[in-house]
């Protein structure tokens, strides 16, 4: 009798299954799509600090305007803004090794986010820079400060406020541009949701898991980031 | 390392050239279209109904927190699975990067016609101009000119992402230029790094002068404030 029973409830969500959603199909694949999570979040989260430190670096090079480095990291970023990540990538993974350099896909991945991002990076925190005005320079500096500590004290502080906001950004910009990366055969979220509609045909699962995964990957940084900035603003005004 | 040739055999480069086209028709029509719809979605965000401006500010959101080629993926393939009708990369694209657009444009819109300050307005009314009179002479002018340099960088952004298309099976100038390494595979084996690096320029030569010329506007209009 519950035998019965309980085959008939099975039966029932069966049915109901494949005219909605094939959950068995989900459960099956879902430890997939954690991996390719996974990765994406580690290649991203790699490269956008080495972004962030290129960017960083770009920036007081602009700041301080070095001789020589500041055309080169004007040009560099001319050249990062100007061309899709997909081409960058695809330089690196299929035409370097003509040149004698293979690069793997993780590596293709970190150091073309790592070079699209810089450029992002560095605008964002020369227009921190900037903005600390010369008369706060020159008042720290009549004040006796020195140079370490003007820009400990009185830069970094004013600069930061104004530049997280625009790195925030950046950030998420960046890690949707990690979707990219199955195009040089990263095993990523996209590149397992396209590998999982070729094979099986369940295209609606496969396209909900990866919805539900880049949801759930950037949804939860871009509140986080906007109560920041929320708290930011409050605290300047 | 040699091998550059290889760009010129043939119709080799006009053929990467036409690649090119294709991406860049589909961001031109995807932007015509998003400074339409972008322009009453703008509007739209700055009207004083909260429903409006809510549903409004729901779909940026929508648009905005998933990466393009995830909906790129979810119209080319999820669209044809779930209502059988076949639409093809190019039109998928059109339909993915116009609904993007629209939302970026019409936000675009909104912090342009915002960015006009409320004593201009009330100005022009209280000189007795007209409603449609404050627009058309005073507001739209002093929104138009924060505007252009965003849409050209908008533009910009749209003609770099269209490359992501090649990943939808349309055949643009990645996948030609896949082609022209596979075919030439033995006889020039250095052929990628050079087809690859000619495409990296080809987006460089379209993009650079965009944002150069936004940067220029940008400055000019920020300095006539």
């Amino acid at each position: 009798m519950t035998l019965y029973a309980l085959s008939g409830k099975i039966k029932i969500t069966e049915s109901l299954g494949q005219i909605l959603v094939d959950f068995e199909f989900i459960e099956k694949f879902t430890p997939m799509y954690l991996e390719a999570a996974r990765l994406t979040v580690l290649i991203g989260a790699a490269g956008i600090v080495l972004a962030a430190a290129v960017g960083l670096l770009c920036a007081l090079v602009k700041y301080y305007r070095v001789p020589v480095a500041r055309q080169i990291v004007s040009a560099y970023i001319e050249l990062s803004r100007n061309t899709p990540l997909i081409v960058q990538l695809f330089f690196l993974y299929f035409g370097l090794p003509k040149a004698g350099i293979r690069l793997s896909s993780e590596v293709c991945g970190i150091i073309g986010l790592a070079f699209l991002g810089g450029s992002y990076m560095a605008e964002s925190f020369l227009g921190g820079l900037t903005s600390v005005g010369k008369i706060q320079l020159e008042s720290a500096e009549s004040l006796g400060l020195r140079r370490h500590q003007v820009m400990n004290l009185i830069v970094i502080p004013q600069a930061g406020a104004v530049a997280a906001p625009a790195v925030c950004a950046n950030v998420i910009f960046l890690l949707k541009e990690t979707s990219v990366f199955s195009a040089v055969s990263l095993a990523d979220l996209m590149y397992v949701a396209k590998d999982l509609i070729g094979m099986y045909y369940n295209t609606g699962e496969a396209l909900l898991m990866l919805v539900v995964a880049y949801l759930a990957l950037i949804l939860p940084i871009s509140v986080i980031f906007a109560i920041l900035e929320r708290r930011l603003r409050r605290g300047r005004s | 390392m040699g091998g550059a040739e290889i760009l010129f055999i043939g119709n080799n480069f006009a053929r990467l050239l036409e690649g090119l086209w294709v991406t860049v028709r589909i961001s031109l029509i995807s932007i015509a279209f998003s400074l339409v719809l972008g322009t009453a979605l703008g509007a739209a965000m700055t009207v004083k109904n909260r429903a409006v401006r809510a549903v409004c500010r729901v779909y940026l959101e929508i648009v905005r927190v998933m990466p393009q080629l995830v909906w790129l993926f979810i119209v080319f393939f999820g669209i044809t699975k779930l209502t059988g009708l076949n639409l093809g990369g190019e039109t998928s694209a059109v339909i993915v990067f116009t609904l993007w657009g629209t939302a970026e444009t019409g936000d675009l819109v909104r912090g342009a016609f915002q960015s006009v300050p409320k004593h201009q307005r009330e100005s022009a009314l209280s000189l007795g101009l007209t409603k449609f009179q404050s627009y058309v002479y005073i507001i739209f002018p002093q929104a138009l000119r924060g505007l252009i340099p965003n849409i050209i960088n908008l533009s910009t952004r749209m003609i770099k992402t269209t490359a992501l298309v090649s990943l939808i099976g349309v055949t643009e100038v990645l996948k030609v230029g896949k082609q022209i390494i596979d075919a030439n595979r033995f006889e020039y084996p250095n052929a990628a790094i050079w087809v690859y690096a000619a495409i990296f320029f080809m987006y460089f030569a379209i993009c650079f002068p965009l944002s150069w010329a936004a940067s220029r506007l940008a400055k000019k209009s920020r300095k006539s404030d």
